[in-house]
């Protein structure tokens, strides 16, 4: 499950541990973030902005994708694809909410961040990485399960390099946070998880003081990623508020 | 106002006077027919080389031109004008055949900064002047081809960001780490001169300018598509 903390206009989203701590997205996590983005973009004000956390438990997972226990825990593995196929589509909801949040974006990447995970992490505008611990990957290839059409646009809207693009997606490899800085992935990287989660709270102190127009702003971040949104079934709207 | 001058197969394309260069519908027809006159003129080893003078090279579009309007409604239609206005200037530079430098001499900010990344390089003063995108912080929606253009020309993910869903002050320097500018010089005159060298260095190679726009706008297709530029085959000779 996640909760929601509000410390003036940042908007904390905790994804905590009460019942597993990989926070693994199965229907239960899924739909209670997304009633949470829609909670947060309901209360959104100018100057708000969204940090994204993991608690609790072992500490060492932020996200490790989809839930495959509970997809396999049917008696049939027609049932199971079924399984997945439903949090597939039940998580696009979560990335287009993302996606057109009115609001700057910032994850505090505390452990492993895998599939799906990587995906949640990816829609964050800014992403921040403790060093001493969790590496980034795409096992899909190792699994041998293809991916679906928007993480794949994720996945090219937010790594730029195509050596990298080919490492991440088509090779499964590890990416530690030193590797993902040299790749352009993450923001910046920190000593540790309270370092890291230190300097997540500043950059969205920072971002709150820009007073930035939640509504223009989510439109331009859609105008970055043509792709993901049309994946995503997102449309893009001319806002001028003022001139 | 801009002024054309053409010194052997250097055509220069300049934005004179003091001020901050804002795009209203003035300056914004005079570019496009100046770049209209330069692409009818072009041959063979033909370069085009933009700059201007002052302390500014674009500040964007005239928002106070815009906002002399009689009414807010007024004001937003003025405003969507120039940028339908500028969208054939885009796409002038984007099919210009014959290659493109532009000397960055100072600030070059929101519909201003179309011109650098319009152009195939980019030299700038490392002395004075910043890139950047201040539609986020005005509240201003970046218009189609503006995302478009940048997305093409921007590759790093993080540097598109920066920028457009930040904005962020771009020195020269930095221009040049974040991979949008080609090379920074101590001062406009050096700036100029580099372009110069540059642009004659292109020129001998007597490019075929229409194929040369053809292999440009292959590049940038998405830009072409929404900057309504088609694109045909070409075999000069073989």
């Amino acid at each position: 499950m996640c909760t929601i903390e509000k410390r003036g206009s940042l908007f904390i989203l905790i994804l905590d541990s009460d019942e597993d701590d990989q926070h693994r997205l199965n229907p239960t996590l899924i739909s209670s973030i997304l009633s949470a983005l829609s909670e947060i973009k309901s209360q959104s004000t100018t100057g708000s902005a969204l940090i994204t956390v993991a608690h609790g438990g072992s500490g060492k997972f932020f996200c490790n994708g989809f839930d495959f226990r509970w997809a396999q825990a049917v008696s049939s593995q027609s049932d199971a694809r079924r399984r997945l196929r439903q949090m597939t589509d039940s998580f696009r909801e979560v990335v287009a909410a993302f996606v057109s949040l009115p609001m700057p974006t910032v994850a505090a990447i505390s452990g492993h961040v895998a599939a799906a995970g990587l995906v949640l992490a990816f829609v964050h505008d800014y992403l921040l990485m403790r060093s001493d611990h969790g590496v980034m990957y795409m096992p899909e290839v190792n699994l041998g399960i293809t991916l679906p059409d928007y993480f794949a646009a994720a996945m090219r809207a937010k790594i730029g390099s195509p050596m990298a693009l080919r490492d991440v997606v088509a090779r499964g490899v590890k990416v530690r946070a030193k590797e993902a800085m040299e790749m352009g992935i993450v923001h910046s990287i920190h000593d540790n998880v309270e370092s890291t989660i230190e300097a997540a709270m500043r950059l969205g102190e920072e971002l709150v003081n820009k007073k930035w127009v939640g509504e223009t702003y989510a439109e331009i971040r859609k105008s970055l990623y043509p792709e993901l949104c049309s994946a995503l079934g997102l449309t893009h709207n001319l806002i001028i508020s003022k001139i | 106002m801009c002024s054309l001058e053409k010194r052997g197969n250097l055509f220069f394309l300049t934005l004179t006077g003091d001020d901050q260069h804002r795009l209203g519908p003035p300056l914004i027809s005079s570019i496009l027919s100046t770049l209209s006159k330069i692409s009818s003129e072009s041959t063979p080893g033909s370069v085009l080389i933009t700059t201007a003078h002052g302390k500014y090279f674009s500040t964007g579009f005239d928002l106070s031109y815009a906002r002399s309007a009689s009414s807010p409604s007024e004001a937003v239609d003025r405003l969507k004008a120039m940028v339908k206005s500028l969208r054939p200037v885009a796409a002038a530079f984007m099919s210009l055949p014959m290659p493109t430098i532009i000397a960055v001499n100072g600030h070059a900010a929101a519909g201003g900064f179309m011109f650098p990344i319009c152009h195939d390089y980019i030299l700038m003063r490392r002395d004075h002047g910043v890139l950047f995108m201040p539609e986020v912080d005005l509240a201003l929606p970046l218009p189609d081809y503006f995302a478009t253009v940048m997305r093409e020309r921007i590759r790093s993910p993080a540097a598109l960001r920066d920028m457009m869903l930040r904005g962020v002050k771009v020195t020269a320097e930095e221009g040049v780490k974040m991979g949008i500018v080609d090379s920074v010089y101590d001062s406009t005159e050096r700036t100029m001169d580099a372009a110069v060298r540059l642009g004659e260095e292109l020129s001998r190679r007597k490019w075929n300018g229409e194929v040369y726009a053809e292999i440009r706008k292959s590049l940038y297709p998405e830009s072409c598509r929404i900057l309504g530029l088609t694109q045909k085959p070409l075999v000069s000779k073989i």
